[in-house]
């Protein structure tokens, strides 16, 4: 194929500034026709801005867009989608209650008149030209993600887009769903789109694209051609340094006894509809057990029975010899439980300094003679702070940390008390490379130390990369308990997704 | 009562209740598309006492200048002046972003002491209460045994029920305008990024609902009394906000609700005309417990609209 006269997109030293936060950095991007091309970056990295900029939801402070060789200059999305071009957000552009027509063709034809049965009709034409799979009369409220993920693309590729751009497409899919979605990608490259790749994902960026540009601090740092890079380089341009790969570790000696035991355990949601049914789980001592899943499965619904806030209507809870099945949060700390839950924000008073919050889960041990002393305070929040290595200092407000040092505040608050079993939820989701690296060598440090640690975790690669068993959790059950190194993506992907071992 | 007295009852009583629903209707349906857009408009109460007080002014100046269509000048007096008090709501929630409740209260608080300051500067303090001749019943029916007092109505209760229901509720689901009025209120951010103007969307579904709203407001001065009062919306855009709810948004089943509580009210009327022995004033609060009631039993599973009392903003 001979190379077209002007590439799809091109944006030139790119500058957008949030109060003091230099989002991006004099950032230049080049897409061609045709090609499927990532934009690399850790989180905060500046690649949701820099997209955002190209679909018109930002003004940007100073740069130049052209599209397809014209200068443009987008105020709003609309005029981005006028020019050819269609964005795929993290959290989808989708009302719920509307239909699949509805909300496709949305802002997309003029006049006063909606007929709804030719609209459905060009909507399903469309959709077959594309050989995109969806209903386009069922209610976006009863699909699935993958399948409202298909609707964002119709809805792009129905105005006309050339150039797609997807934001971490991926994260919200089973790694079945992510195989069809690069399938679709492939085949639309060959009808002639051009796509932006977001993500942070170092594997599917080697499979499914052309070429690399890698973000870093918003700045652009280097674009290659996929074919002639390999995930290493690729980690350092994203990292800046190179990753340090995880140590080898021994595998847990067998036959170590169980710290935490689920018997049989039953317990229903808020809605008062079964979550777990009769739940049976084992961690022993020295080792983290994987719990992988589909969000809504129970995770939740099991880390809070977990820490006592959630009562259970069958079956028993151990922490070796002691049962805690229905005890208060604080028995359940004294059995010797640690937890970091899912909700960080939830988990620490927003308007209190770093000191109070850390100090917060034992004040008796702060408040002799009933009083708080808060130099005792401050000096166990110094103490933690230079332990933890915490970016912060004892007075500030938690609320201004940043997710990486709120998170590292919560690890110091838990482990500093040595807990014998380690409830772990969602311990790196929106961290960046660099804290979530740090949380992973804290969990690994755990295990070394004996604890039994529960991790559970909606990214996969996680769990990979740290259990020594991974278990399944589907619709409240345990579908399978396998060993690591029986399990990979495309195995626990089907379990995941509901089919029997 | 014999047959002949029930039949009467019934047939009065019918007619009333349509009398009754018609300014309901109107102001529900006005308040309906406005919450499909996310806005809730609690300026409705003084937009329709706006509407009587503007509709009527004008009516009456015309009449004095003796203009032909002097009532249907007065209706598009109190549209005009609905769509002035919609286009402030829409400035202050939909561009400023003021939290909606205090903009909507404040609006029927402003408009409420404009209206009663507007009547005393126009009309000054007369014992005798300014009239003007208002709609006339259409009498086209009265060939039609029994059923002609029911099918003998005004003018404007024909157009709520035989025209700004169905506008509106193909306005809602059968027209672009209206899809993007439903997305702008479910799912802001999803209708932007689709290239829909929220805020253009929102402002003008808040401007037509206004200027619903006025028109069920000069419907009581222009056609039910022919005269403006203090007192002569009585609570009826409170009620129409009940009964947006009632209607889970939906225009068809608000004039259900306008006519379960224009059924109510007609009743109460005859009730009390027929010397009762309940206290009037246990009567006159029938149709509004029966608005609470029909909230309660329906209110509870309400679908509110995503992003209703959110004002969007592009991060």
């Amino acid at each position: 194929m001979q190379p077209p006269a002007s590439p799809a997109v091109q944006m030139r030293s790119i500058t957008k500034r949030f109060g003091a936060l230099i989002a991006n950095d004099a950032a230049d991007f080049t897409l061609r026709r045709g090609q499927i091309h990532a934009l690399l970056g850790e989180n905060g990295a500046g690649k949701t801005t820099l997209m955002r900029v190209l679909y018109g939801f930002y003004r940007p402070d100073t740069g130049s867009i052209t599209v397809n060789g014209q200068p443009a200059s987008f105020s709003a999305p609309r005029d981005a989608i006028t020019q050819g071009i269609g964005m795929v957000t993290q959290h989808f552009a989708l009302a719920l209650p509307l239909t699949v027509t509805e909300n496709v063709v949305l802002g997309a034809e003029r006049g006063l008149p909606l007929d709804l049965a030719a609209a459905q009709r060009r909507v399903q034409a469309a959709a077959q030209s594309f050989g995109i799979d969806i209903d386009p009369a069922a209610r976006v409220r009863d699909l699935s993600i993958g399948q409202r993920q298909r609707v964002e693309i119709l809805k792009a590729l129905y105005r006309k887009a050339t150039v797609l751009i997807l934001d971490e497409p991926t994260a919200v899919l089973l790694p079945q769903e992510a195989d069809e979605l690069f399938r679709a990608l492939r085949r639309l490259q060959n009808q002639g789109l051009a796509v932006v790749f977001i993500s942070h994902k170092l594997h599917e960026v080697m499979a499914i694209t052309d070429q690399v540009t890698v973000m870093r601090n918003g700045r652009t740092v280097n674009t290659v051609d996929t074919a002639h890079t390999t995930q290493a380089e690729l980690a350092r341009l994203m990292v800046g340094r190179s990753l340090t790969p995880p140590p080898a570790r021994p595998a847990p000696p067998a036959d170590q006894p169980v710290a935490l035991r689920l018997d049989q355990v039953s317990a229903q949601d808020n809605k008062g509809l079964p979550a777990l049914k009769a739940l049976s789980l084992a961690v022993h001592v020295g080792e983290i057990v994987g719990l992988a899943g589909v969000s809504g499965n129970g995770q939740v619904e099991l880390a809070e029975v977990l820490s006592g806030t959630r009562r259970v209507t069958a079956g028993r809870v151990l922490v070796e010899d002691t049962d805690i099945t229905n005890a208060d949060p604080r028995r359940v700390m004294q059995a010797g439980v640690g937890r970091i839950p899912e909700d960080r924000h939830a988990s620490v008073v927003g308007e209190m300094t770093v000191a109070q919050n850390m100090a917060l889960e034992h004040l008796g041990e702060f408040s002799p003679r009933g009083l708080l002393d808060k130099a005792h305070i401050t000096r166990h929040a110094e103490q933690l702070i230079t332990t933890y290595q915490i970016k912060a200092r004892p007075d500030d407000r938690i609320r201004t940390l940043s997710g990486g040092n709120m998170q590292k505040v919560i690890l110091a608050r838990v482990l500093e008390r040595a807990p014998r079993v380690l409830v772990v939820a969602q311990p790196t989701r929106g961290l960046d490379v660099g804290a979530g690296e740090y949380v992973h060598g804290k969990l690994l440090e755990q295990r070394a130390r004996g604890a039994a640690v529960l991790l559970i975790s909606e990214d996969l690669e996680e769990i990979l990369a740290l259990a020594d068993r991974i278990a399944v959790i589907y619709e409240g059950e345990i579908r399978a308990v396998l060993p690591r190194a029986e399990a990979d993506s495309q195995r626990l992907g089907l379990l995941m997704s509901g089919v029997r071992a | 009562m014999d047959n002949t007295g029930l039949a009467l009852f019934l047939v009065g009583w019918a007619a009333a209740t349509l009398r009754v629903a018609t300014p309901l209707i109107f102001a529900t349906l006005g308040e309906i598309i406005t919450e499909r857009a996310g806005v809730l408009n609690l300026g409705i109460e003084g937009i329709m006492f706006m509407g009587a007080f503007a509709g009527f002014a004008a009516a009456f100046h015309a009449h004095a200048a003796g203009l032909p269509g002097y009532l249907w000048l007065g209706m598009a007096a109190a549209m005009l002046a609905g769509l002035l008090l919609a286009g402030l709501m829409a400035l202050l929630s939909v561009y400023l972003g003021v939290n909606q409740h205090v903009a909507g209260l404040g609006i029927t608080l402003l408009a409420t002491a404009l209206a009663l300051f507007g009547f005393r500067s126009v009309f000054g303090e007369n014992a005798v209460l300014p009239r003007v001749q208002p709609f006339a019943q259409v009498e086209l029916f009265n060939s039609v045994p029994l059923l002609g007092p029911i099918l003998n109505q005004y003018a404007l209760t024909y157009l709520a029920f035989l025209v700004v229901l169905p506008a509106s509720a193909w306005l809602l689901y059968h027209s672009h305008f209206g899809l993007a009025v439903r997305a702008v209120g479910e799912n802001p951010e999803a209708a932007d990024a689709a290239g829909i103007n929220v805020y253009r969307v929102r402002s003008l579904a808040v401007l037509l609902g206004g200027a619903l709203m006025a028109a069920g407001g000069a419907f009581l001065s222009l056609a039910q009394l022919g005269s403006f009062s203090p007192g002569i919306v009585a609570g009826r855009g409170w009620v129409a906000i009940a009964l947006v709810i009632f209607a889970r948004w939906d225009p068809a089943r608000g004039v259900l609700g306008a006519l379960i509580f224009g059924g109510v009210f007609a009743l109460q009327l005859r009730l009390q005309t027929l010397g009762f022995t309940l206290p009037y004033e246990a009567l006159l609060a029938l149709p509004y417990l029966v608005t609470i009631l029909a909230l309660a039993l329906t209110g509870r599973h309400a679908a509110y609209p995503g992003a209703y009392l959110k004002p969007y903003r592009r991060e």
